[in-house]
Parts: structure tokens; sequence; C-alpha cells
């Protein structure tokens, strides 16, 4: 299997294996003799070079995290031959963004109105968790195309709030 | 003793009285809202009841649909918790009027002690000390501005029936004053339907240092010593620690004779904590009284080898403290850290969601309160305390060690927690030199984190792929297609052989 992976933003390119029962592992080219172990749906038991490595996969609704001991890194994997990977690649350019709830709550003011031009870094609307409000701020300037929550509604996380283009 | 007690409350602090229940063989009962079917009390206890939706005013705060659920399901005891009805007067006197025992002090000692004024003023007839200021409500802005010129600014306005930092404003000049008082009121207006706001000495970067008290229903009264509660952020308690750094066996008996003093003013009974603010020349002032089991109680147990929960209900039941002062020992060294639901990257803001991933820590000297499991979904509409992680040693560098170590073990997936700052807490200096007062934790929070980041990213992407393979592999085993992986039909493949691994892995533990 061949996997465009980055982690905290640097790409890498893997290859793995299986034969006679071992993994292959190259990692740019460079070989990897790795014996991993998967100990339960998120958890990952790794021996390389005689280290052991307890990694466990972090997954949220909109990102994915692998923690190697203390540290976090957000990781992202394509499989460069699948259409929907060079589909998405595409997409990440420009183009219209959308503003995702981090976490589930309940919109209590939206600050924008829809066509409203907003900078990066602009509050849109205020999402309250815990007697706590949160701003979700614009990912980038330009216009807010389509407003979706209305204040009051509950969200989940996920749900895309508004879309800026 | 009672038969069936009914837990007035959600989360850990239900959880840890189901347990208490269960030990001393009583029937424990639990209440939910709409929200918290699933939720670990409802499950930890022998029986649960329904008690509204998720509102906390229509359910966990609703006195009448608390004392319905005790009444049909033959409850003869409450136990409130901590938050919630704790506290509230009318609800310990309309318990008693159900013929239900209140697990906690009489109403009237909770009145006397809810009020912040009302206690300074019983403080004041009783001669012991508090901080200089105002012991009833400001009249007007003169009255203010008076009081403060003859203490000397910096002065601190609070609400009377204030907690939690609302309703209250640090002045340093006269000129502030006006503009504070008017803010403090109508913020305690708010918070608390009750606008009166007193005016103390601003004692800067105090320690917070309270004493634990238990009394029964007999006239016996005893401290267990002190706990250590500066590490704090937005008024919120983080870290807790018993003993003090700083108290020493004098210092403690001081403090605790003055506690129970205390105790008596408010013929007080059962547990509860009378929290001091102490200066740099370690002078300390009465603060105000906690009528309830604190969160931190558990720091107190490890280090007198007490259980809280157990005297509380021997208490509630009639029974005499079994033991005198004399039979208090402390013993080793304990720390607590408040684990809540909140993202340490977006200030601290809170993170409610799905837990998809729980590796909890164990090993010598750890104990964990906690009230959450995998594939749990923590609700939006409560306080963000997920659980209380503490750790134990003979010595104060041991249970700190103990502690950074069952950090690295703990991991909770899918919403963001505060785990990663007791990590920064535990390795500062002036932590460890026990150099804390409550301005500690945002001068923490401004200095830059110190990033011990092993560069792991190599096996980060390796892991990322192993991922990749070995989902799609357990996927394709459920269709019945072969794997990926150029069809190894061996059926040591890379899904069956993970899951054996799995159940061999939970079999060892």
């Amino acid at each position: 299997m061949l996997y465009d992976i980055t982690i905290d933003g640097k790409s890498y390119r893997l290859e793995l294996g299986r034969a006679e029962g071992r993994w292959q592992c190259r990692l740019d080219g460079q070989e990897f003799p790795i014996d991993p172990v998967l100990t339960g749906h998120d958890t990952l038991s790794v021996l390389f070079a005689g280290k052991s490595y307890e990694i466990r996969r972090e997954r949220t609704a909109t990102d994915t995290y692998l923690w190697v001991g203390r540290s976090g890194y957000a990781a992202e994997v394509r499989d460069p031959r699948s259409l929907r990977a060079r589909k998405r690649k595409a997409g990440d350019e420009s183009g219209p963004r959308k503003l995702v709830a981090s976490m589930p709550g309940k919109v209590v003011r939206v600050l924008v109105s829809e066509k409203a031009e907003v900078e990066a870094g602009q509050g849109i609307v205020v999402v309250e968790a815990m007697k706590m409000q949160n701003e979700i701020k614009s990912p980038k300037k330009g216009i807010v195309q389509k407003l979706i929550a209305a204040e009051g509604a509950n969200v989940s996380a996920g749900d895309v709030l508004a879309i800026v283009e | 003793m009672f038969k069936k007690i009914l837990i007035a409350n959600r989360g850990e602090i239900a959880v840890r009285v189901v347990r208490a229940c269960r030990e001393l063989g009583i029937t424990s009962v639990a209440v939910y809202s709409d929200v918290d079917r699933a939720s670990l009390h409802v499950r930890k206890a022998d029986e649960a009841y329904h008690i509204g939706p998720a509102a906390a005013a229509e359910s966990y705060l609703s006195i009448s649909g608390i004392l319905e659920a005790a009444q049909r399901c033959g409850a003869d005891a409450i136990h409130p918790g901590y938050g919630f009805l704790s506290e509230n007067a009318k609800f310990a006197q309309a318990c008693a009027e159900s013929g239900i025992k209140f697990i906690g002090p009489a109403a009237s000692s909770i009145e006397m002690m809810g009020s912040k004024t009302r206690g300074r003023r019983e403080m004041e007839k009783a001669g012991l000390p508090f901080v200089p200021g105002t012991s009833r409500g400001l009249e007007s802005i003169e009255q203010a501005q008076q009081v403060a010129a003859k203490i000397g600014y910096p002065v601190m306005l609070k609400a009377a029936a204030g907690g939690g930092g609302m309703g209250m404003r640090l002045v340093h000049t006269r000129e502030e004053l006006k503009p504070a008082l008017e803010a403090a009121r109508s913020e305690s207006q708010r918070a608390f339907g009750d606008s009166e706001v007193y005016l103390e000495k601003a004692i800067i970067n105090p320690r917070h240092i309270e004493m634990q008290v238990l009394a029964d229903e007999h006239g016996n009264s005893v401290y267990l010593g002190e706990r250590e509660c500066s590490i704090q952020r937005r008024h919120q308690k983080v870290l807790e620690e018993s003993p003090s750094p700083i108290v020493d066996s004098d210092m403690r008996r001081r403090m605790g004779e003055i506690a129970v003093q205390v105790a008596k003013v408010a013929r007080y009974s059962n547990a509860g904590t009378v929290e001091f603010l102490v200066d740099e020349q370690k002078n300390f002032y009465f603060l105000e009284m906690n009528t309830r089991l604190q969160v931190e109680h558990p720091v107190t147990e490890l280090i007198t080898g007490l259980d809280l929960v157990h005297l509380q209900i021997r208490i509630a039941a009639g029974e005499k403290l079994p033991f005198a002062q004399e039979g208090v020992l402390i013993r080793g060294h304990s720390i607590e850290c408040r684990i809540y639901a909140e993202d340490p990257d977006n200030n601290y803001f809170p993170s409610p969601g799905k837990i998809t991933l729980l590796q909890e820590p164990a090993g010598p000297g750890i104990r964990l309160d906690s009230g959450i499991y995998e594939g749990w979904t923590v609700p939006i509409d409560y306080d963000p305390l997920l659980a209380k992680l503490i750790g134990y040693g003979t010595s104060r560098t041991q249970a700190i060690a103990r502690l950074s170590r069952a950090l690295d073990e703990y991991f909770v997936g899918g919403i963001k927690t505060n785990l990663s700052l007791f990590q920064r807490i535990l390795c500062d200096q002036d932590f460890q030199a026990g150099n804390v007062d409550t301005g500690f934790l945002d001068r923490l929070l401004k200095s830059k984190p110190a990033q011990p980041k092993n560069d792991n990213s190599e096996i980060a992407a390796i892991a990322a792929g192993l991922f990749a393979v070995l989902d799609s592999a357990s996927a394709a085993a459920s269709d019945g297609t072969p794997p990926p992986d150029g069809g190894n039909a061996d059926s040591k493949g890379p899904s069956s052989s993970s899951w054996k691994q799995a159940a061999k892995g939970e079999a060892l533990r």
C-alpha cells in the first residue's frame, strides 16, 4: 500500500506491505524495520529499533491526531491513487471555506449577516456550551456566502455554521 | 443506619457517594435529567429515577422534583454532593419537613454561612480574625469610600451571596470605586438575584488555604488538616494539595482551632470547610465557610486515612464521632488534579463531546474519582469537571512523581481536556519549591510552555499509515472480501491477529 501522509504540515510518502508475516515499511525511501500490533480500536504498539512506542489515535469531528507519548501530531492520510483524495486536494486551495463547530453547543448570537464582507479572524457566530461562550471566527477574508447557524439552534461537533468565500 | 440514600447530584461525586453506600450496605439511588440517562452515576447506582429536562433548574435544582423521587423510592436520606442544592437552606429545610434526613448541616447553619456578610458579622461577634472591611452590605458609595480610605487601597468588592468569582471587583483607587461598585452590584443581581455587596481589604496574591472540619450532632468537632488551594484560574480551583507546603504543625493547630470555633458558632454538624486567606507573613483571615463536602475532599482522605463520605453518613445517622482530635494523624502528602473538559489551546473554553478513547491510569499511590467512560458523550449542560486524579506519596516529591507518571498514562480522546496543564504545573520550579499563591496559574499561563517535544513525527507518519491499513483490513474482513494487502489469505491477517492481540491484552491486564 502506498500513502501520502501529512504530519503537522510535513509530507511523507509511506509504503507498507506484508510478506511472510512481517511488515515492510519504507518512509520517503528509507527502510524502517517495525513490529506493530493493534492493541485497541485506536491504540497501536510499535516496536522500532529496540524502543517501544504506544500510539493513540484521536478522531474528532474535523481532524485526526496521533499521539506518541505526550506529543500530539495532526495527521492526514491520502491514498494517492484514490479519486476522492485527488479531488479533496484540489479543493484545498482557495474557494469557499466552511465554518465548522468544533464542539456541540447552542448558537447564542450571529454576529454578521449573509453577504457581509469579513476579515480573516473576524467573529461570525457565538456558540455556548457549559455556560461559556465561544466566538467562531472566519477562516479567511471574504464574503459570507451562506449562514446556516440560526440563533437558538443546537449544533453538534462538525456541523457547518457558515460558508465564507 | 439508613437503608436507602438518594444522591441529588450527577457526575463523579454521585459515583463517589454510590461507592460509599455500597461499602456501607446501603441501597443507592441516582437521579438523572434527560441528557444523563447514559451517565456513569446512573449505571453504578442500585436504582435510578428520571427527574426532568436537561436544564438544571428543572432537574438537579428542583427541590420538589427531587423530594418526589425520594418519596417514590422510599429513601430515608439524601446526599446532596457539592454544587446544585448542597448549600441551599430551603432544600435542607424541605428535607427535614418531609421526614428525609439531609446529609449535611442544619438549614440554619447553611443560612448563616450562605451570606458572606452574615458570616462576617458572626465572626466579628465571636472575635475571630477576618479580612478587614465591612460586615454588612454597602449602603452608599460615600460609605464605601470612607471604609476604603480607612483600611487603605487596594480593596476588594464582593457579592454577599457570591461564589466562583462572580460579583467580585478589585479596586486600586478612589476613582475606580464607584463604577466598580455599580458593576459588582449588577453582576451580583444577575447571578444570585441579590445585589448586596460588601468591601474588604484586598490581600494581593494571597494563598488560599482551607481547613476541613467534621462535627457530629452531639457537640463534638475536630479539624482534619488543611488543603492548599492557591492554584486557581478565574477563581476556580484547579489543583489542591495537603498538607500545604507552608503550614507547620503549630500553624495547623492554630488554624484548626479557629476553624472548629467557626463550626461551633454556626452550630455546625457534618463535614464542612473553613476557608482562609493567608498573606505573605502567614497571617490568616477567615474568608467563608463552605457547608458541604468539597470537590477536593480526597486529598484529606488520603493523608488522614479517613473516609469522609462514610463519616458524613454515620454522623447524619446520629452516630458520635468515632475519634477525638488526638486521634487525627496526618501522614504523607497528597495532590489532586481536576480534570476538566476544556481546550488549553482555546483559552480553556469548555469542550463537551463524545469520548472516543479513554485510557485511565492506575498503580501505586494513584486514586481516580471519575464520572466518565469511553463512548459516553459529555453533555453541554453542566460543569465541565470530568474526573479527579489524586496522587499520594510519603513525601511531596514522591506524590508529584507519581502524579506525573499517572498523567502520562491518562489519555482522553475525542474531547479536549486540561491534562497537559498539570504536567506544566508539576514541572514548574516555583510549584516544586512550594511557592504558590492565587496569582501562580495566571503567571504560568502567560509564560511560554516548554515544549519537550521529542521528534517522533516519523513514527507518527508510519502509525498513520498502519491505522489506515489495519482499518481497511478489518472493514474488509467484516465484508468478507480479502484484505487489500495483496490477498494474504493466511488466517493470521492483520485484522484477526489484532483482535486476538487486543483480547490477550485485556486478559493480561
